[in-house]
């Protein structure tokens, strides 16, 4: 074969064309194989409403329900604890839930549609643990500035019992509040808060 | 050589296959230095550990199902009803650990002898690497047997990913495959861990082995052995790696092998580090156990995202933790290698360094009081401020003088002698009269002796850290 008089510029073009054209197949079918390691059809489709009886709930009391996978909580808060909310403002991160994801209809001093009836996504705001219900006031391990709340024993953050953020503590933002409305005064639906129309 | 139908089969092989050069290279014909110490086991021990974990691993998927409703029973079913299970499930656990205080090990020696240090930049870098993957690779093992820690854990460790900013919150999703850790988080962790994690480790062994050898091992002394060649072209300092190191390396095998088999017998849970308590309730997605942290080898780490009170700041310290360690070859600013010739502040840096390691490897596994956060601000602070300020204080080093030939290397035999001395220094003769009224020499404590030989021992570590 004769080499003289080749022309390099050719052979150059038609390289970088090649390339061009390989990378760009490439990302085609980059796309599918990343794809597919996004959530499933399925797995989206699991996000169904659930609903809860609150008629047994006594005051005071906690209890959990599975949404989506992650724990709800639904707190049935005392007076005191009302009157205690309203004075801690100065020393939370985002006393008035602005930084925070809760539906229009929470975004309220007490974070709930009814003053008592306290419902939030129970995984920490920092590094998704689920804090623990400490609602006692000064107890021995937490010290004197503990005022109830939720204490989360991975890393430390404080969250009064309207799941709001204290100041110098690692989780960014308040608790997230889930869509939710009452079907009336015992029955809770989490996960839609309009009536969807039935087809 | 005779020739018969073995040989003639063999040599059909060597001419098509260069084993013969392969082993050469590697084995027979690569000369390392001839004075490697205890240090220098570790390398071949992580191969060793490599190798236990391919095989157990292999027999646990047999076994194992990498599903949310059956992978906390298929492990209990492996440890009391397949035969062998235990012992099988147990040698994988405890070399998951036995890997990582291997490497540590293995990192330790890096720094301390300037292994890092030119012309072996890139053999750290691959070792990084593998110290990365590794990681990966244990992490998303200690999610499989479906445990409350393993559910936490990697509920805490994917979370991380939500901290960057913009893409945060996409990215955990794409990596958990749904909205919270679940069975399609599970069974991909399955599909990593026993694929494609496995295949880069043995691709960078091989990436990090192939440079050692094209530059040399280093050795205690930090000099370059091939300066003095005989005349056959060999370091004079060298010995071929095989038989020489090969051999060595078996003794350290066997010694290995011993603690790694009483800890698989004897304390296979080691007191709740290597295998967690909270490990052996299932998984529940609504509740955190009330006290949680990584298996050991992560606490150093876990400490310093910890010790930072803002949630991007944290995973920044810590990710930047890890990625310090690949920059080290240029921080170091030391024209000397090993630690037997470099300054004071140098060997102080690093011991204030081993300090805050493992202080923050223990404060990682405690609870997060105030007065633990504290410390681990401090030692957060000394364990970067070693490797940031290296620059700075590499510079100042006075350094002792660097032999030009590898300094000759005391044998336990001649140890002997001084050992005995000492001995005697520690011990007195006394006269003991017995019951029935014969008299015996005794050997008793000598306290004063041996408060001379701890100060003598004292003024030695003083001297040796000047």
């Amino acid at each position: 074969m004769n080499n003289e008089g080749v022309d390099k510029s050719k052979r150059q073009f038609l390289t970088s064309a090649l390339t061009v054209v390989g990378a760009v197949g490439t990302g085609y079918l980059a796309v599918p194989f990343l794809a597919q390691m996004q959530p499933s059809t399925k797995a989206m489709a699991a996000g169904a409403p659930v609903q809860v009886d609150i008629s047994k709930m006594e005051t005071g009391q906690l209890i959990r329900v599975a949404w989506r996978g992650k724990p709800v909580w639904i707190v049935n808060r005392t007076e005191e604890v009302l009157t205690t909310l309203s004075t801690l403002n100065d020393k939370l991160r985002d006393p008035l839930s602005n930084e925070s994801i809760q539906p229009p209809y929470s975004k309220n001093p007490n974070r709930s549609i009814k003053p008592d009836i306290f419902i939030a996504v129970g995984l920490c705001t920092h590094l998704g643990c689920s804090p623990t219900f400490r609602p006692e006031i000064a107890p021995v391990d937490l010290g004197n500035d503990w005022k109830g709340g939720f204490f989360c024993p991975c890393h430390g953050s404080w969250f009064d019992l309207a799941g709001r953020v204290y100041r110098g503590v690692p989780a960014p933002t308040n608790l997230e509040i889930p869509p939710h409305r009452y079907v009336n005064d015992s029955l809770i639906i989490i996960g839609e808060d309009t009536v969807e129309k039935t087809a | 050589m005779k020739s018969n139908r073995w040989t003639d089969c063999g040599n059909w092989v060597l001419d098509r296959f260069p084993l013969t050069k392969l082993w050469n290279d590697h084995m027979a014909h690569y000369y390392a230095p001839k004075n490697f110490n205890f240090w220098y086991f570790f390398g071949s021990l992580a191969l060793l550990v490599l190798v236990n974990q391919f095989l157990t691993g292999i027999l646990l998927t047999m076994n194992y199902k990498p599903d949310a409703k059956l992978a906390f029973d298929s492990v209990e079913y492996i440890m009391r009803d397949v035969n062998w299970g235990w012992l099988v499930r147990y040698m994988h656990s405890t070399g998951a650990s036995a890997f990582f205080i291997v490497i540590y090990l293995h990192m330790f020696r890096g720094i301390m002898y300037g292994s890092f240090k030119q012309p072996r930049e890139l053999i750290w870098i691959f070792g990084m690497l593998l110290f990365v993957a590794l990681m990966a690779e244990a992490f998303m093992g200690y999610l499989l047997p479906w445990g409350q820690m393993s559910y936490w854990g990697a509920q805490v460790i994917i979370s991380l990913f939500s901290a960057i900013p913009v893409i945060g919150d996409e990215l955990s999703l794409w990596v958990r495959g749904d909205y919270v850790v679940s069975d399609a988080t599970l069974n991909r962790f399955f599909a990593f861990h026993v694929i494609s994690v496995p295949l880069v480790l043995v691709l960078l062994v091989l990436l990090h082995i192939i440079a050692l050898h094209e530059v040399g091992s280093n050795n205690p002394d930090g000099i370059n052995i091939k300066e003095f060649k005989d005349p056959w072209g060999h370091p004079v300092d060298g010995v071929p790696f095989h038989p020489y190191y090969t051999v060595k390396d078996l003794v350290g095998v066997a010694v290995f092998l011993f603690f790694f088999a009483t800890v698989i017998f004897y304390m296979p849970e080691m007191g709740g580090y290597f295998l967690e308590h909270a490990n052996f309730i299932p998984a529940d997605p609504l509740k955190t156990p009330e006290h949680i942290a990584p298996v050991w080898y992560f606490t150093p780490f876990y400490a310093i995202l910890r010790a930072v009170p803002d949630k991007f700041a944290g995973v920044i310290a810590m990710g930047g933790a890890i990625v310090v360690l690949f920059l080290l070859p240029w921080l170091d600013r030391s024209e000397v290698r090993s630690i037997r010739y470099r300054g004071g502040i140098y060997k102080k840096a690093l011991l204030l360094f081993v300090i805050s390691f493992v202080s923050l490897g223990y404060l990682g596994t405690q609870p997060a009081t105030p007065t633990a956060t504290t410390f681990a601000r401090i030692f957060t602070a000394i364990y970067f401020g070693f490797f940031l300020l290296m620059p700075i204080y590499s510079r100042w080093e006075k350094f002792k003088k660097v032999p030009s030939r590898l300094t000759p290397v005391t044998s336990l035999e001649d140890r002997i002698p001084a050992l005995i001395e000492t001995f005697e220094e520690i011990t007195v003769k006394t006269p003991v009269t017995k019951e029935d009224g014969t008299t015996v020499v005794r050997r008793k404590p000598n306290f004063n002796g041996m408060a001379n030989v701890v100060v003598r021992l004292a003024k030695k570590l003083k001297e040796s850290l000047d």
